[in-house]
């Protein structure tokens, strides 16, 4: 419980953090709601006054009247025109700071390391990233809509009593603080039914995610009804905790008015006994029963704003969780950029393991000199991959060190280090765009001719054309629409467009037919010719004119040559060669 | 949002009982002035202290019933909100599982997804406030028009003529800014879309250093998302100020008319101030209905897109309709009518014609038929929304048994061949039969029961690795799914895992390797002992070794069974017992390995290509 208030009230100056850059606008609604709720209050005393002027048929001051009707206009329209212009500087501040806080997560997801990216659903960190920043901004914009004017108005009606009789304006003072009490009560209570529902809620949009997302096999297994058990169960547990926070946070509201009608009592009580005693008259008891009304009111208000910010606040302690969830290694201030890259790569003495109880790389040395075409082979699962995030630097090493160009890789920024790799994996990934934005990632500059020349020399050219609207077709998200070979010859084309100085070609032609294949391998040929080339591929061919074979299992490597020496080995090498030709 | 209603139905009583005690807890509220005055009128005018402190007992006790109805109000609220966000949940997920590839093709995930969480849950909230103050407002309104009206007709015109101006003000508004709503929430949908991509792509994104790039692309569409906003919150900003304006000129001129009024002794000073205590508790409540429509219209906005999804039906009707299939039927040859006589008896079931003279014709027909597993009659399929066939003129039969290898380019059409068997698409011209009934005839739960298939991109779901393989067969015993694990070369990836089939797979399989996600979803194809086996393109993340060995393995079990090889590997389809050779969506040839050697030129382009010349 104290955790969770100290997480609060952290979470409260993170909130003021992000407010802060908006000073301006919240000085300017500041002062408007002290304006607008002040007038608010000030307007029923003008129409009191006119009201005295109204006494009995015949006895009616009209010139009066009319000269603070005219008052009370003006009086009116400034504070219509107040409450305009808070409204707009509020939606600025809340809309301003739910753009800067999605933006900062969003940042933060380009810089968060694979590791927490790989152990975490998707569905969750897009429902932090858009459900609770969504839920946060509502919140946010309802405190600032509704907290300040409460506050003025409270103010402002305790001023006006006081001036009126300060012993009663003691009572009212003295029982308020107990709707407060039971207000705060409420809301640390409900504070964690609030952020058990954001959870379930989470884990509910992990489900639709992940079965919308796959629903074509979903479907062909005929599974729905599985699912849709599945998916059921969660809901069912959303259903109750939701009731749950729902219920109680709304009990707030009846509750602090119940202690608002206590506070009437006792206005009314007190002054009652006051008037029979001779110490107040009757018209000002009447006043100050509806001020003791105006006075609670906001305290309403005020009480169920706080709810809202209750749940807010746990979206908002989501999001900074991810915010603040910690991010690569940042990079040393010497860092070198990487340039004019030969290609001699080196690991020396690398261990990696992805769960520290469970060793998977250990000791590995390796020596790639510039140009050189090393091949990965070796059953699935043997830790190819693996490979290959670490020389992209996906992920660090444990132990020992990769260097290129003699250059420890941890000392180079990671950006000169990827791009200076070309890469094409087996799962290819599209973005939503034009068939062109895809092709020029690596080369935003590149020419039509670049474009067309690579796409042609990837065999991409001409189904390309042969689409609606040609290299400017839009791709949906994913690529769907496009077949799996369609796409890697895409990506493969992407590369050919960048051309960076290495490559790393994971299973890149596994969806392609070996016709084309055939057709570009002189275009591969020629685009690793003087690139230091990592490859993993099944197909023999492809591996036999490698200048190293890495033969690995279980994230070991247990063979290492050429193609000739391997066989000569009549290793593990040797029995997969034959198994191809059986 | 009329549709969706039928989700409050099981929540009746609450739906009812919410909002009448809101109206008990309200009625009680206008007792209290009245009790007031009672203490003024006669407690202090008769200096009766007891008589006060009685009257304060009353009006606690007021307050005690009161909380104890807004609470219960709240509570059936509450429960009436949460009941139905759940129903509709659950519908929304079921319906979308209904809905066939074209469809969902078609509306793309991430927005589904928007419908099935942030929607309902701003309809949730929507259903809620209504409940509880949809009733109390406007109650309180008409009370204090009619109590107007009591006082003073000619007084209470002011009222008649105030509170239209303000409803064309609140309506208006909301006409205007319930379009808005819609593309606000597009937007969002916008940037739900971007950040998915990136997490699916961060391999790539990373590795073309493109985090930059990206976060402009997020930044740019993250300031039209909130420009929007601040424009839709510019015109919601209006509501308050306006209405509170017109209150306050209405009271004005109440003020004013009230008045002359009793300058013609028409009404007392008391009554002005009565009058204009009501139009102030007007103001009041008329705010609250002002913030409550902007919540309603929110919630109508995501009423509209969930019921957009809720009213998309599935272009797959689960059965052919008699007529339709009638009038394939009249299209098709001479020949066909005997079939159609066949089909149309094993739907009537074979009793019915046991003593007719044509039944020894038709049993031979359906005999003969389901000789044939699957049968391709003229097949023509176009994608929705392509121009071209994805397939066209595609006929060929495959026995039962039998292993059918598919070779082609790609595009050339291999899978949009094979999702017709199980029926994720329909064809367009010509059928497809299953054990010689249109695969239209079937129910698709029947259908698909028969075939099992491992897609292209494997898919497994977060889980154990016993849940994932007891897809395929919910009911399959330990020896069925080792059985299965052996057979697609899987066992070794159990075997290798201290928690084995408890192992837990994470959402997205993120902790198996490509090789191994495909043969576990082979595993759970097969464990079914489906009547058809497809796999298509499956092996394209395994080593030849493996592949030759699953292949091996296969080819082993139970005879009847007809496997589908979809395959860019000559290897993987060469020992199969037809062959069929797509180019472009169409057949180029079909037969075994070696005549397609000698005769068909794709095909020897394919085998070449991956055997060199010392094979050749």
């Amino acid at each position: 419980m104290t955790r969770e208030r100290k997480n609060n009230k952290s979470t409260l100056k993170k909130v003021l953090h992000y407010v802060g850059k908006y000073w301006f606008f919240v000085v300017v609604s500041i002062l408007l709601a002290a304006v607008s709720a002040l007038l608010t209050l000030y307007v029923p005393i003008i129409i009191g006054d006119t009201i005295d002027f109204i006494i009995d048929k015949g006895n009616v001051d009209f010139s009066m009247i009319y000269a603070l009707l005219k008052k009370a206009g003006i009086v009116v329209l400034i504070t219509a025109f107040a409450q305009w212009i808070m409204n707009i500087c509020n939606n600025k501040i809340s809309y301003g700071v739910v753009l800067d806080i999605r933006k900062e997560a969003f940042e933060k997801l380009q810089k968060l390391p694979l590791k927490y990216i790989d152990s975490h659903a998707y569905g969750e960190i897009v429902s932090r990233i858009i459900a609770d920043v969504e839920q946060f901004s509502e919140g946010l914009l309802m405190g600032f809509t509704q907290f300040f004017t409460g506050v003025v108005t409270i103010l402002g009606t305790l001023v006006f009593m006081v001036m009126l009789n300060p012993k009663i304006t003691v009572v009212v003072v003295c029982i308020t603080p107990v709707s407060l009490l039971v207000a705060s009560f409420i809301a640390k209570k409900t504070y964690s039914m609030f952020r058990i529902q954001s959870e379930t809620k989470g884990e509910q949009t992990g489900i639709i995610d992940e079965m919308i997302g796959n629903q074509k096999v979903v479907q062909a297994f005929g599974q729905e009804e599985r699912v849709l058990e599945r998916f059921d169960e969660v809901n069912e547990r959303l259903r109750k905790c939701s009731l749950r926070a729902i219920f109680f946070s709304s009990t707030t509201n009846p509750a602090t008015r119940f202690v608002n009608s206590l506070v009437y009592t006792g206005v009314a009580f007190t002054g009652a006994i006051a008037v029979v005693n001779g110490t107040l008259s009757v018209g000002q008891l009447s006043c100050f029963l509806s001020y003791a009304n105006q006075y609670t009111k906001p305290f309403n208000e005020i009480s169920g704003v706080i709810t809202e910010l209750q749940n807010a606040f746990a979206c908002a302690a989501r999001i900074f969780e991810l915010i603040e969830e910690e991010a690569q290694v940042s990079e040393p201030e010497d860092v070198i950029v990487l340039t004019d890259v030969k290609g001699n790569v080196e690991l020396e003495n690398v261990d990696f393991s992805y769960d520290k109880e469970r060793k998977l790389i250990e000791s590995l040395n390796l020596s790639v000199k510039p140009g050189q075409r090393v091949a990965i082979v070796g059953p699935t699962g043997c830790g190819k991959t693996t490979m290959i995030n670490l020389l992209m630097r996906f992920y660090d090493v444990d132990k020992g060190c990769i260097s290129v160009d003699g250059k420890d890789i941890r000392q180079v920024t990671r950006n000169s280090l990827r791009t200076s790799y070309g890469m094409v994996l087996q799962e290819t990934w599209l973005r939503e765009g034009t068939i062109r934005d895809n092709l020029i990632m690596g080369k935003p500059d590149a020419t039509e001719e670049e474009i067309i020349t690579a796409a042609k020399a990837a065999h991409a050219h001409s189904f390309i054309k042969r689409m609606p609207k040609g290299y400017d077709t839009e791709i949906k998200e994913g690529g769907e629409g496009l077949s799996q070979g369609q796409k890697q010859l895409l990506c493969i084309a992407r590369i050919m467009i960048s051309l960076p100085p290495m490559l790393i070609l994971d299973e890149a032609t596994s969806s392609i037919d070996t016709r084309t294949e055939l057709k570009i391998q002189n275009a591969f040929a020629k685009m690793m010719e003087g690139r230091t080339s990592f490859i993993v591929a099944h197909r023999l061919s492809t591996i036999k004119e490698a200048d190293i074979i890495l033969v690995m299992k279980n994230g070991k490597i247990i063979e290492q040559g050429n193609h000739e020496s391997l066989l000569k080995e009549k290793g593990f090498y040797y029995k997969l060669y034959c198994s191809q030709y059986q | 949002m009329k549709k969706l209603l039928v989700y409050l139905k099981d929540y009746k009583k609450e739906t009812v009982l919410g909002p009448l005690f809101k109206l008990l807890e309200a009625s009680f509220e206008l007792i209290v002035p009245m009790v007031v005055a009672a203490i003024i009128d006669v407690g202090v005018n008769q200096r009766d202290a007891e008589y006060i402190t009685k009257m304060c007992g009353v009006m606690i006790l007021l307050g005690v019933v009161g909380l104890i109805c807004s609470i219960t109000a709240q509570y059936y609220a509450a429960k009436a909100a949460t009941g139905f966000a759940t129903k509709l949940r659950h519908s929304l997920f079921q319906h979308i599982q209904s809905l066939s590839f074209s469809e969902i093709d078609e509306i793309g995930t991430s927005t589904l997804i928007t419908r099935m969480t942030s929607d309902v849950n701003q309809l949730q909230s929507g259903v809620n406030m209504v409940l509880r103050l949809f009733l109390r407002s406007p109650f309180i309104v008409v009370g204090a028009m009619i109590m107007a009206f009591t006082i003073d007709v000619k007084a209470a015109l002011v009222f008649v003529v105030t509170i239209p101006v303000l409803s064309v003000v609140i309506f208006g508004i909301m006409w205007v800014s319930i379009p808005l709503y819609r593309k606000v929430q597009e937007s969002l949908d916008r940037i739900l879309g971007i950040t998915r991509e990136n997490l699916t792509g961060i391999r790539v994104i990373r590795a073309f250093g493109k985090e930059d790039s990206e976060l402009k692309e997020f930044g740019k569409r993250n300031d039209i998302f909130t420009e929007l906003q601040i424009k839709v919150g510019k015109i919601s900003a209006l509501m308050n100020p306006l209405t509170y304006m017109i209150i306050n000129l209405g009271i004005m001129v109440l003020i004013w008319v009230g008045a002359l009024r009793v300058n013609n002794g028409a009404i007392t000073q008391g009554q002005v101030v009565a009058l204009y205590n009501y139009m102030s508790q007007i103001l009041v409540e008329l705010i609250k209905l002002a913030n409550l429509i902007v919540t309603v219209t929110k919630a109508l906005a995501c009423a509209g897109r969930i019921e957009n999804v809720l009213e998309m039906e599935s272009s797959m009707k689960q059965e052919l309709s008699e007529t339709k299939l009638e009038n394939s039927r009249k299209c098709s040859s001479e020949k066909r009518i005997v079939e159609n006589f066949s089909t149309k008896s094993t739907a009537m079931g074979n009793d019915s014609i046991k003593n007719t003279c044509l039944k020894k014709n038709a049993i031979e027909e359906i005999s003969m038929k389901s000789e044939y597993k699957v049968v391709f009659e003229q097949v023509g399929m176009t994608y929705k929304g392509a121009g071209e066939e994805a397939l066209t003129d595609i006929s060929f039969s495959v026995k039962k048994g039998e292993t059918i290898g598919i070779i082609g380019g790609t595009g050339s059409g291999k899978t949009s061949m094979v999702h017709l068997i199980p029926r994720f698409y329909d064809a367009n011209r010509g059928r497809v039969l299953v054990d010689g009934r249109d695969v239209r005839e079937y129910s698709l739960k029947e259908l698909r029961n028969k075939v099992g298939i491992v897609m292209q991109k494997s898919v497994l779901f977060h889980g154990t690795i016993r849940e994932n393989i007891c897809w395929g067969k919910q009911d399959a015993t330990e020896e069925e799914i080792m059985q299965a694990l052996i057979t697609a070369q899987a066992k070794e990836i159990v075997d290798n895992k201290p928690e084995g089939l408890e192992t837990v797979i994470s959402q997205g399989a993120k902790n198996l390797s490509g090789g191994q996600k495909q043969r576990l979803s082979i595993a759970r194809a097969l464990v079914r002992k489906p009547e058809i086996l497809i796999l298509d393109d499956s092996a394209s993340a395994l080593d030849y070794a493996t592949d030759a060995a699953l292949r091996k393995a296969i080819g082993k079990l139970e005879e009847d069974m007809t496997v589908f090889i979809v395959s860019q590997r000559a290897s993987s389809v060469m020992h199969a017992d037809k062959i069929v050779v797509l180019d472009d969506g169409e057949i180029v040839g079909i037969g075994i390995h070696e005549e397609l050697k000698e005769k068909c030129s794709v095909y020897q382009e394919i085998y070449y290509s991956q055997y060199e010349k010392e094979e050749a």
